[in-house]
């Protein structure tokens, strides 16, 4: 982002990574509720939908399709 | 002695100051560099590496104008193998569709569009040239490249009157980011600011429609402003504090910690030919110079806002009060607010040059040989 850096650690480094334009959001629901077996898969879920929400807001990512 | 408290995040390289708008604010110094000291494209390369090396992230290419560097396509590609991400800060005249294009799989991520106006006229008088219709095409062509896009309204005095068409224009682009940026007065914006500061009533207006418009196109456009702090309380934390987070360089080599440093007397600036980035950034005196708060004199040495703005501005102190280790005069606690406020009075007044009259005696920039 121009004049901006996103900090990024632990999940959020997972997710940003796989918005490559290939994942759907699915897929990298499917991916985190894998590598963080341990939290409950629908606190995860709406986690990485808010999470994606707040950068679509902030205008950093599109969706496709 | 200082240490550098963090690396930087971006790298300002003013690739040239040539540039065929004269903008009656443009943040080169009044003293323009020539083509002919001009860095090359294997410095300009080392230069990208030793700013990945040091930390940094992203490249804003700017100028003058960048495009009117000839290497500019192998430039993009040195800092894109760098690892850098690339904004380019461009008014568009020298593009076309082959050049965009060009750019774009050499690796551009970001291109930021400079507009004067909304209103070809305007844009006429601020930057002395013929520029808006160009302007207009670029954005067209933008719609079908891949490549992120800011617009860039630089507001004052004369073009306030002007916002909702500028926010229409935005809206009708592919931009996901604008800024409106009011004037700042330092160089050319400092000679003719008595014809671009707004008034009070201008700058409340303009702070009412930006809330606004952030409001209705959250999600869709992310529009961001600056006020001019001549108007402000307290001081800007400019640059994000002295050598903490940007260096910037002048297209003939000389590294910076601002746009404007070179008006402080006494500082001595190295060059990128004679020292790495990293020397520059962690030991020159010139970076140390207003690190930490050794510098500081009161209010601010004992001020709670001092880890917030730094002090402020060290140029407008200059500028202003005399002296660039002073408290920024636009700050409220400052000795010297009453120059300030003697500025904003005059600016105020019914007599004061007001947005409808025509063509006030502007101070051109000029394009260096």
């Amino acid at each position: 982002m121009p004049e901006r850096a996103l900090r990024l650690n632990g999940p959020s480094l997972e997710i940003v990574e796989r918005c490559d334009g290939k994942h759907t959001v699915q897929q990298i629901i499917t991916d985190l509720q894998q590598l963080y077996s341990k939290a409950e898969p629908k606190k995860v879920e709406s986690d990485i939908l808010d999470y994606l929400a707040r950068l679509r807001d902030q205008r950093a990512l599109d969706f496709d399709g | 002695m200082t240490l550098a408290p963090t690396n930087p995040l971006a790298l300002i390289a003013e690739l040239t100051h040539r540039c065929p708008l004269h903008c009656v604010y443009c943040s080169n110094p009044l003293e323009l560099e020539s083509r002919s000291g001009e860095l090359d494209t294997l410095t300009w390369s080392r230069v990208f590496r030793e700013a990945a090396e040091l930390g940094v992230l992203q490249a804003d290419f700017t100028g003058g104008e960048p495009l009117a560097r000839a290497d500019i396509l192998d430039l993009v590609r040195a800092a894109r193998a760098a690892g850098l991400y690339i904004n380019l800060i461009t008014s568009g005249l020298p593009l076309d569709e082959a050049k965009l294009d060009a750019l774009v799989a050499a690796g551009l991520d970001h291109l930021q569009l400079s507009f004067q106006s909304a209103r070809e006229e305007t844009a006429a008088e601020i930057s002395n040239t013929k520029s808006h219709a160009q302007k207009l095409r670029v954005l067209e062509w933008l719609k079908s490249r891949r490549v992120a896009v800011t617009l860039n309204f630089v507001i004052h005095r004369r073009n306030l009157n002007q916002l909702a068409e500028m926010l229409a224009l935005a809206e009708s682009s592919s931009a996901t980011r604008v800024e409106f940026a009011h004037v700042q007065y330092y160089g050319w914006g400092f000679a003719n600011r008595e014809q671009l500061l707004p008034t009070r009533e201008q700058l409340a207006n303009s702070i009412d429609f930006f809330k606004r418009a952030q409001e209705r196109l959250s999600g869709k456009i992310r529009i961001e402003y600056v006020v001019p702090d001549y108007y402000a309380k307290y001081p800007k934390p400019c640059m994000g504090g002295w050598g903490r987070k940007l260096m910037l360089i002048t297209p003939l080599g000389e590294a910076l910690p601002c746009h404007a440093a070179r008006v402080i007397p006494g500082l001595q600036f190295e060059n990128v030919k004679d020292r790495s980035l990293r020397e520059i950034w962690e030991a020159s005196d010139s970076f140390q110079k207003f690190r930490g708060q050794a510098w500081m004199q009161e209010p601010c040495k004992s001020c709670d806002r001092r880890e917030l703005d730094f002090g402020g501005c060290r140029c407008q102190a200059l500028l202003l009060a005399g002296d660039a280790s002073a408290t920024d005069p636009v700050c409220s606690l400052a000795p010297t607010r009453a120059k300030v406020d003697a500025i904003l009075e005059a600016a105020n007044q019914p007599s004061a040059p007001a947005a409808s009259l025509t063509s006030p005696a502007w101070l051109y920039r000029p394009n260096p040989t």
